[in-house]
């Protein structure tokens, strides 16, 4: 895979992961382009497109498009499913995700994707395995968090 | 409690985000960006030291406002302090930032080197997470410089936690892709293979997808994983749906490795017997398992399992060698042809489109042609009309060609303006390999022309022509239909071109008709040249002189045309030309010499198609499509097909040139010389980041412009550039004039001056950009301001880019800027001049160059030749009359060089052309470049 952008219907980047260097300015021509032309399709057509010498699969989950540049010899169907998975793991991780999980925590969206994928290959699709992972992270965290602050942000999910 | 809140503690950046998205407006936003940016400087500047929670919090936020689309251009050394942090979420948010932000930021990367080395020496799993993930991320040069080589320690030691093998592996795939020089093999790649055995199956995932590309590169060193990846994929397909836990996925087991090993097995050809029984076991339980009912209903089901299915049609294609699991493989897509879902249905075509090119499956693709039409009409979504198209032309063969070209010409008419050229070439080139009646062939070009005109290229219409000249047997109903074609009242003018052209060779075979009589055909033609473009109304021209030759009872008609003030003074430097010359021609020549000159045109030779060169080009040399055309040219080859491509691209002639080999302008648009192949392609491709190769003729032109700074350095069709210069010591100034001689514009006309490293070093020019849009008509002047900055021996090059009509020129010409320019000449009596030959003994101090000369000697020449050169001609200098003497002084920047040089003919010499013996300036310091200068400038002209 060479990239996985997460945008809303509105245009907004909410997520990116880049496993190819690109220098900020091509970053961010890519993202225009792509955000375009999966916006402009229509909701029966298929989950994949050519684009430049790259297939992008793309699948949109509530107001969020998940996309995925991957090259010629990939497969498209695997691609979709690695989508969904992550989208499952962000789900279990937040409890019913929703974008604005993914805007408030985004550092916590990349960590999960990290667990996934790297190098944009999948390192490890066990659910259990990936989320036993994020949460002995928190589990430090909060045993050091604790240390300077209590815990007074619970319920900030309605605050917003 | 939501598990949203777990570890949360960084109120600040929360609220920040909230204030973010409370901003109305993108100042709104941007101001309180400024506000925050400022916020956080000072407090890294301030003197209160800050503490690791809130330096996560700022780092954070800075990284928020980057996600954001702003630029960062500071917090870098922060997050750095972030990553030596003892606690995890410090040191996770300092490697978040990196990864994110760095690129190779080099002062930094030393830095973050260490930290990363601390983390991975630590043998804390979670601490070698974060670095390696941090590597993997960044996957810079500078990282594998300094972590290629223990990471796959890491990953190969006993004592490595699963979790940090699994990013090991990935984080090395990563490296190799990025420096695959700095990773290097060894006794590691051995085990690594064996990881393939791991009970873990995120390690094997991992470690396969590792394997996979390194074996691409060296397959000997890992072909023991092939064996491995069959026994490993035999014991996932044959597992029950819940054996593999959590590894399972919607009743699919590991479907993510299943597709990796597949892969894997693709970089290699069918294994020995013992192992292949085994993967063709596999591979059929695969295909069986397709047609059982499905165990969910969920699309994570079905797209699980078909991704698996995918891949191994995929191998099988790859090994092309077992026909029973071909023709399975393609009864199982054909299936998915008609699936309500969209994705199978774009799949099954796409993959259907490689398993046509096999010998064993091209039958049984073929059977589905009827729903593959369907889908050409019904399917909503241009993408799978796309692939649609793309597999008509795989399965297309002579049995089934003209049902295939009809569905793609009425297909044309609706087509997206996105894939009409592409579609336009594919039925170009079905047509012509398929016809077997050739009259079929001419209807279906003129069929596309009047379609899809202005999608036509220039190769389509060439290649029509190419093949009527080339076939007796359809000349005389090529020329009948173009003549009813162009009976329409609009017709395009690709149409025009062609039945000028057709009509200029045959028209006699339709003029016994009287309904097509040699001045109906004339007024037809003629009747459509003042809505044509320059280069159409330059080969009417040439159809009409045809016709003087063909027809001698319409000569008067059209010398009258020829002598209208329309065509003789034709502001276009070409039609008025072809106009003056044609006119003469008919009135001078006598009918035999008409006859010979006009004789039909020779047959072209046959190549491969020029169009098929264009549709490889546009879709890249290594796309299935062009495999499975040089398969499939193999085996038409072996039926006997119409045209035996040869497998070497080689040009085609170009028959808008010049239809009579006789026009005064070079015969060919500037361009590659014929020798570098593909000429058509070429010449209008689209391609304007290469540098087109020298114009021809420019050497010659460059040559004499050695000893002379005025004149015209280069001109074809469409352009002329005219040089002016003058040189002063170590400076000069040269004045370039673009002529455009059509009467066109030229666009985005953009020329510029190359030099190579070494040239910019010792040769300083200035200019200034053009104006990029030049009339027609029109000359446009740019100067160059030139410095010698020390002695050189190239020249620059001008090359030139525009844009004319539709088509993308490209001209390059070496600027005749050589050292001999800033040559002063120097006086000098002959005593010095010896004493000076002798003091520069010193073999470096000499050069010597003994040529052959390609022209009797004239002594007056010669002389001239030697002052233009820039040197003073020394008289009575030398005691032999017969030697040439001169001296002068180079001067650059840095130095000064003097000079002395002795042309010494050796009149003597046989066979009759004389050898020249020159002895070279003997200087200082250098050596090589004034012989080639001279030995240029002696190039008589």
């Amino acid at each position: 895979m060479q990239f996985m952008l997460l945008f809303s219907r509105q245009g907004k980047l909410r997520l990116q992961k880049w496993y190819v260097p690109l220098s900020d300015k091509e970053k961010k021509k890519i993202t225009r382009e792509l955000v375009q032309t999966v916006l402009a399709r229509k909701p029966k057509m298929c989950s994949f497109l050519e684009w430049r010498d790259l297939k992008i699969v793309y699948k949109r989950y509530a107001s969020l498009y998940f996309c995925c540049a991957i090259e010629d010899q990939d497969n498209e169907l695997i691609t979709l499913e690695i989508i969904h998975r992550y989208v499952e793991l962000l789900d279990k991780y937040f409890g019913s995700v929703c974008e604005l999980d993914i805007i408030f925590n985004f550092e916590k969206a990349y960590f999960i994707l990290d667990e996934f994928l790297l190098g944009g290959e999948v390192q490890e699709t066990s659910k259990k395995n990936v989320l036993k992972a994020i949460e002995q992270a928190d589990l430090l965290q909060e045993k050091t968090e604790n240390m300077y602050h209590s815990k007074s942000f619970i319920g900030c999910k309605r605050a917003y | 409690m939501p598990a949203v809140s777990k570890g949360d503690g960084m109120r600040g950046l929360a609220v920040f985000i909230s204030d973010i998205r409370n901003c109305k407006s993108k100042e709104a936003e941007i101001k309180r960006i400024n506000k925050e940016l400022a916020n956080i400087r000072s407090k890294f500047k301030g003197d209160k030291a800050l503490d690791g929670y809130s330096k996560k919090k700022y780092v954070c936020k800075l990284l928020f406002i980057f996600l954001l689309g702003h630029d960062i251009d500071f917090g870098h050394m922060e997050a750095v302090n972030l990553l030596s942090s003892n606690r995890y979420t410090e040191k996770q948010i300092g490697y978040l930032f990196i990864s994110v932000l760095v690129n190779s930021n080099s002062e930094l990367i030393r830095l973050i080197n260490n930290a990363i080395k601390n983390d991975l020496a630590s043998r804390n799993p979670t601490f070698m997470g974060l670095a390696l993930h941090c590597i993997a991320n960044v996957g810079s040069r500078e990282m594998a410089e300094a972590f290629a080589g223990e990471i796959p320690k890491i990953l190969v030691a006993g004592d490595t936690m699963d979790s940090v093998k699994q990013s090991a592996a990935l984080c090395l795939l990563r490296l190799y892709r990025t420096s695959p020089d700095l990773v290097p093999m060894g006794d590691w790649t051995s085990r690594v293979v064996h990881l393939l055995n791991d009970q873990h199956l995120g390690v094997v995932t991992a470690a396969t997808s590792l394997i996979t590309t390194l074996a691409q590169k060296n397959p000997e060193e890992f072909k023991t994983s092939v064996s491995l990846a069959v026994s490993r994929l035999s014991r996932i397909v044959t597992s029950a749906s819940t054996d593999l836990q959590d590894y399972t996925y919607y009743f699919v087991p590991a479907p993510w490795l299943s597709v990796k090993l597949l892969r894997l097995l693709q970089c290699y050809p069918p294994p020995d017997p013992a192992v292949r029984g085994r993967l063709t076991e596999c591979l059929e339980t695969i295909l069986n398992k397709a047609q059982e009912p499905p165990k969910s209903k969920k699309v994570q089901h079905s797209n699980a399992k078909n991704a698996v299915l995918f891949e191994t049609i995929s191998l099988i294609i790859h090994h092309d060698s077992e026909p029973n699991l071909l023709v399975r493989a393609c009864n199982q897509l054909g299936q998915f042809l008609q699936h309500r879902e969209t994705n199978l249905r774009y799949l099954a075509l796409e993959s259907m489109c490689t398993l046509a090119s096999s010998e064993f499956s091209h039958e049984a693709v073929k059977t589905h042609i009827e729903t593959v039409i369907n889908a050409l009409k019904t399917e909503r979504d241009v993408s799978v009309r796309q692939r649609a198209v793309d597999l008509l032309y795989a399965m297309c063969d002579r049995s089934n060609a003209q049902q295939i070209v009809a569905e793609m010409l009425s297909y044309l008419e609706t087509a997206d303006y996105s894939i009409r050229e592409e579609i336009v070439l594919k039925v170009a080139i079905l047509a012509e390999k398929y016809a077997v009646d050739y009259t079929w062939y001419v209807d279906t070009i003129l069929n596309l022309i009047r379609i899809a005109g202005d999608y036509v290229s220039e190769e389509v219409w060439y290649r029509v022509i190419q093949i009527v000249i080339n076939r007796d047997d359809v000349q005389g109903y090529a020329a009948k239909t173009v003549f009813e074609a162009l009976q329409a009242p609009a017709c395009h003018e690709n149409l025009v071109k062609v039945g000028g052209y057709i009509l200029g060779e045959f028209g006699n075979l339709i003029a016994g008709d009287p309904r097509s009589s040699p001045l109906i055909q004339f007024h037809l033609l003629h009747s459509k040249f003042h809505l044509c473009s320059v280069p159409t109304r330059a080969l009417l021209l040439s159809t009409y002189i045809k016709f003087v030759n063909l027809f001698p009872e319409v000569k008067t008609t059209i010398q009258d045309v020829l002598r209208s003030d329309s065509q003789l003074k034709n502001a276009d430097v070409e039609l008025q030309q072809r106009a003056v010359e044609y006119l003469r021609l008919s009135t001078v020549a006598s009918t035999d010499i008409l006859a010979t000159v006009l004789e039909e045109m020779p047959p072209f030779p046959e190549r491969q198609s020029s169009i098929l060169a264009k549709l490889k080009k546009k879709k890249g040399p290594d796309t299935a499509t062009g495999l499975e055309e040089a398969k499939r040219e193999r085996s038409a080859a072996v039926n006997g097909g119409p045209e035996p491509a040869p497998a070497s691209a080689a040009s085609t002639p170009s028959p808008s040139a010049d239809l009579l080999g006789l026009g005064a302008a070079p015969p060919a648009p500037a361009g590659p010389p014929p020798s570098s192949g593909g000429l058509l392609v070429d010449v209008f491709s689209d391609s304007p980041s290469a540098v087109a190769p020298l114009a021809p003729g420019s050497e010659d032109n460059f040559a004499r412009f050695v000893c002379k700074n005025n004149g015209v350095l280069f001109e074809n069709q469409l352009l002329q550039i005219g040089l002016k210069s003058e040189f002063r010591q170590n400076l000069g100034r040269m004045f370039i004039f673009y002529g455009n001689k059509t009467s066109t514009q030229f666009l985005n006309f953009t020329p510029t001056l190359i030099c190579s490293d070494d040239l910019q070093m010792n040769l300083s020019l200035q200019t200034k950009p053009v104006d990029p849009t030049v009339d027609g008509g029109a000359q446009v002047q740019q100067v160059v301001n030139i410095e010698c900055v020390s002695d050189f021996t190239e020249a620059p090059v001008l090359n030139i880019q525009f844009r004319y009509g539709g088509t993308f020129q490209n001209v390059s010409v070496k600027l005749p800027i050589t050292l001999n320019k800033f040559f002063q000449p120097t006086e000098m009596a002959s005593q010095d001049f010896f004493q000076r030959w002798k003091q520069l003994s010193n073999p470096q101090q000499e050069v010597q160059n003994i040529f052959k000369a390609k022209h009797p000697m004239d002594t007056e020449i010669t002389k001239a030749k030697i002052i233009g050169f820039g040197s003073a001609l020394l008289e009575e200098v030398d005691p032999n009359p017969a030697n040439f003497v001169g001296a002068g002084i180079i001067h650059t920047k840095t130095t000064q060089i003097g000079c002395l040089l002795r042309l010494e003919p050796n009149l003597q010499a046989q066979p009759p052309s004389p050898r020249a013996r020159v002895p070279r300036p003997r200087c200082c310091s250098w050596s090589d470049p004034v012989p080639c200068v001279l030995a240029l400038s002696w190039t008589p002209q």
